[in-house]
């Protein structure tokens, strides 16, 4: 139909510019990566470690998902640690009356979403600023939590539940070479569909007419990204396999990813934080957006507190303490913007995967938590800066 | 259908403001297939009316009836009215900043299959749109990147895009320069042709007359006159009187200038776009101005006026700016905004929204807020003084706000334009820069500015005004530099300026 395909003509360096401010978190991600590496004599990119930074970290990455969505909506939540405790505790009773673990999940989201709804309402409706609403959800929140267990640990009845934190997807006997055979075929297919993937992507823009960039670009895109499967698919296949925290991650993320690109209350999301008033006047309920955001993020607390609880095996009444403030800054650290309507899922994970690798590496170091806050802040100041920077420098505000 | 078959009807439409009755008793009727003009001073209930009819204010938030295709409105928000075949484009751009152009066009109204949202199909659908409408952005640009002309351009195509049967267009040129206002009307016969109805409001009363099949006035919340463009002639004065209530003679003061020596030279300026480093917005422009002087930059959208002028003004715009400047023929650099104020210089943007307004903050706050300094006394804010200032503004600028304490927020649009320029007037440069001063201001208002131009250089400041209306522009200042493409490419006496010399002048060579 179309009679010419247009191929953008443009330089390698002029689309690394273009591409500058989604590629600078990848890239801070790889060097801080780096760094460790050479201090830690290569200990940080063990197979066993690499698979305990994403166990470690999966429930902060969780809430970072949720929260990143309340960034972008121009809002704050500061509860989410609490209702992390909150639901953890709850899904350990209901857990230990024994009725498994697929319901003791699903009710932990549902109270979750409950919680989400409590909020969202007195936010979105009450108008309540959701910096005072989550900032009393968080006193509430650690109150109850204290309260239902006489402020002492639930420990479990059974192992079961520990699974979905430290447990690993495997057959049984199927190894390749020293490998784990499921994670080297869930890589391959990885691999496999991220080619088709961005051939039909191409397709489908020639087929529309759309403009493309030189084929020679995708592919060094898919080289990139394959690379990047390959090196933490061998770390999984080389230690337990692939740890049922990182399914969960990548079901998240993937869900998540979808939402804030390809559907329309995830457009809306960005239209609201953008700028409320003209996404009213678009047509667009707002409040309703406002409130089914801080319900997601409710969502998400009970997920996260379903995992953290099993991290940790029993649930503490002291859990999930300043977790909000750790989702905040992966935020922030990915890029998203602190007046709303910036933001990706993409960024909040890497942010948060950041935070994680300066954790476990200075722990590898054995420098103690008073460093780290340090190295932390100062991470959390520059990343902001640059953005901020280069946000300035290409008009975006 | 006969010619008193009615697409819209509104009868008795009464709004109140806390405060203000925007709308009193107000009665409306658009034949179907005509292009009606809504015209009156500013704060007279256009922008309200047209709210009203729209859904913004939903139903029962106003008493009276509105009846759209014969049949009564309940519209609970605009997206009622949009799929109703009703679509308004606001006064103030109502895009969302960080989301692409075709993202926008779409926004409300998403192409979906399933649920999830077809981008292919919305990005291959606008490219007809954005034709139609004349923009040749690429779809996927930001709009928060764009100029505010084409900004506008954006939400008419989103506005096209529902299949509207009625458009509204609450001022839809005070943005645009004359090329782009004539191309717009020229859309507007087109919708007509296509049979869409349009209602336009307008400060612009030669456009109104240009195109209007029928003329409706607002004067204070009243519906004072209708007029059938093709039943009887109508002249401007008519208009005017009805607007304004009394006769207004000229619409221009007289002027007579006494010009001294350069006293603001810039010498061969130029700066790069703020992400493509390498495209020159401004190329080697070199201009200076006079004591008692009034000079106009004119030239078509894109032509580079607002970039020079900004990055001029503490380097608010742009990318590698440079060049020299002389003040009093001293060579300065100016750091930033705050060290071109200090050293007397003024500026004024034309995207009063998003750069010159604090909307939740009073009317008072705002005209005060930049020469707290010079009202205060060790530091501690005389409020008399504060109250008197603004009180000076709010009286001789006719700015009309229940009182000093209205949020700015709730003013009319051409109110809170006089709100900026107010602070600026009070901030008292030597060097006053102004871009499109009297945008989206009526015609009596006008007059006030003008004559505060004049005040001003008549104590001998100079004024600089980048303007989009030749006739102000040739009416108001004693030299007009010419540019397009970046470049000054003429200068011209008040003498010998015409509009047709000065369009010239900027498209050819
Ligand atoms: N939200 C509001 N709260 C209080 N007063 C308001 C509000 N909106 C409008 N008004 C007042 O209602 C009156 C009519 O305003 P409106 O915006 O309809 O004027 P307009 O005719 O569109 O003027 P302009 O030409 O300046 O755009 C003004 O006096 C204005 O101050
Ligand atoms: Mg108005």
């Amino acid at each position: 139909m179309t009679d010419k395909v247009q191929i953008e003509q443009i330089s390698f360096w002029g689309l690394a510019k273009q591409n500058m401010r989604k590629l600078s978190m990848f890239i801070m991600l790889g060097l801080i990566l780096a760094v460790f590496a050479i201090l830690t004599k290569g200990v940080n990119l063990t197979p066993r470690n690499i698979t305990n930074i994403f166990i470690q970290n999966s429930y902060i990455l969780i809430l970072a998902v949720g929260m990143v969505l309340v960034i972008i909506i121009g809002n704050i939540d500061l509860s989410v640690g609490s209702v992390v405790a909150f639901s953890g505790a709850i899904s350990a009773m209901i857990y230990n009356k024994g009725i498994g673990l697929i319901p003791t999940l699903l009710l932990s989201l549902v109270i979750g979403a409950l919680i989400g709804s409590f909020q969202a309402v007195l936010i979105a409706y009450l108008r309540i600023p959701a910096f005072i609403t989550t900032l009393g959800g968080m006193l509430l929140f650690r109150g109850l939590t204290y309260i239902i267990t006489n402020v002492s640990p639930i420990s479990l009845r059974d192992d079961g539940f520990k699974q979905i934190a430290s447990g690993s997807l495997n057959i049984k006997g199927f190894t390749i070479g020293n490998y784990d055979g499921l994670s080297i075929v869930v890589m391959a297919v990885a691999i496999i569909a991220l080619v088709v993937y961005n051939y039909f992507q191409r397709r489908r823009k020639i087929r529309n007419g759309f403009s493309l960039i030189p084929l020679r670009y995708t592919i060094l895109k898919i080289g990139a990204l394959s690379a990047l499967i390959i090196l933490v698919f061998l770390r999984f296949a080389a230690y337990r396999g692939i740890p049922t925290v990182g399914l969960v991650l990548f079901i998240v993320t993937a869900i998540f990813v979808f939402i804030t690109n390809n559907t329309v209350i995830g457009r809306y999301i960005y239209a609201v934080g953008g700028n409320a008033k003209s996404a009213k006047l678009s047509g667009i309920n707002s409040e309703q957006v406002v409130f089914i955001t801080h319900v997601i993020m409710g969502v998400l607390c009970g997920l996260s507190g379903v995992v953290f609880t099993a991290y940790m095996n029993s649930a503490l009444p002291q859990a999930g303490n300043q977790f909000e403030m750790d989702a905040i800054a992966s935020c922030y650290i990915g890029g998203a913007a602190a007046s709303g309507g910036i933001g990706t899922t993409i960024g909040a994970i890497t942010g948060g995967l950041v935070m994680g690798v300066i954790n476990n590496g200075m722990s590898l170091m054995n420098i103690g938590a008073d460093w780290q806050y340090v190295v932390k802040a100062s991470i959390l100041l520059l990343a902001v800066f640059y953005d901020i920077w280069s946000r300035r420098k290409s008009g975006l505000g | 259908m006969g010619s008193n078959d009615y697409i819209l009807e509104v009868n008795n439409i009464t709004k109140d403001f806390p405060g203000v009755r925007a709308l009193d008793n107000v009665d409306f009727k658009v034949r179907r297939g005509e292009i009606h003009c809504l015209v009156g001073e500013n704060g007279a209930g256009k922008s309200t009316l047209v709210n009203v009819i729209s859904g913004v204010f939903p139903r029962g938030d106003y008493e009276g009836v509105v009846v759209f295709k014969g049949k009564e409105t309940h519209y609970r928000s605009t997206k009622d009215s949009e799929s109703d075949g009703l679509s308004i484009i606001h006064q103030e751009l109502t895009l969302s900043p960080y989301l692409s152009i075709y993202e926008n066009i779409f926004l409300g109204n998403m192409k979906t299959r399933f649920g999830v949202i077809d981008w292919d199909a919305c990005l291959r659908d606008s490219y007809p749109l954005l034709k139609r409408v004349g923009l040749s952005e690429p779809p996927q640009t930001i709009v928060s990147k764009m100029s505010v002309g084409k900004q506008q351009l954006v939400e008419i195509a989103r506005a096209i895009s529902r299949n509207a049967e009625l458009l509204i267009f609450d001022e839809p040129t005070s943005s645009l320069n004359d090329e782009e206002s004539e191309n717009l009307l020229k859309l507007l016969l087109e919708f007509k042709r296509e049979g869409i109805t349009c209602i336009m409001i307008s400060h612009k009363l030669d456009e109104v007359l240009a195109v209007a099949d029928s003329i409706t006035i607002l004067r204070d919340g009243l519906s004072v006159a209708s007029y059938d463009t093709r039943a009887e002639e109508v002249s401007k004065q008519q208009i005017i009187k009805a607007m304004v209530g009394r006769e207004l003679k000229n619409l221009f003061p007289e002027k007579d200038p006494k010009i001294g020596e350069v006293v603001f030279e810039v010498k061969n300026w130029s700066v790069n776009h703020p992400d493509y480093h390498d495209m020159k917005i401004v190329d080697n422009a070199s201009f200076f101005l006079k004591r008692g002087e009034i000079v106009s930059f004119c030239g078509p959208m894109g032509a580079g006026r607002t970039e020079l002028m900004m990055s001029i003004f503490g380097n608010s715009y742009g990318y590698g700016a440079t060049g020299e400047i002389y003040l009093h023929n001293e060579k300065v650099t100016f750091k930033s905004p705050k060290d071109a104020i200090e050293k007397g210089v003024g500026y004024v943007s034309e995207d009063r929204k998003s750069l010159g307004l604090i909307l939740i903050q009073d009317v008072k706050t705002n005209i005060t807020n930049s020469s707290l300094p010079k009202l205060s006394k060790r530091g501690v804010l005389d409020k008399e003084k504060i109250r008197e200032s603004a009180e000076f503004y709010k009286e001789s600028l006719q700015i009309k706000t229940p009182s000093l304490e209205q949020l700015a927020r709730n003013l009319s649009g051409g109110n809170q334009q006089k709100v900026v320029l107010s602070r600026a007037l009070l901030a008292d440069p030597d060097i006053f820069i102004v871009d499109e001063p009297t945008r989206g201001i009526d015609v009596g208002a006008k007059f006030e500015i003008y004559s505060i131009l004049n005040e001003m250089v008549k104590q001998g400041k100079s004024v600089i005004v980048v303007s989009s209306e030749l006739t102000e522009a040739i009416s108001m200042s004693d030299r007009i530099y010419v540019m397009n493409e970046g470049k000054i490419k003429g200068v011209l006496n008040r003498d010998e300026a015409t509009q047709e010399g000065i369009m010239h002048m900027a498209l050819v060579d």
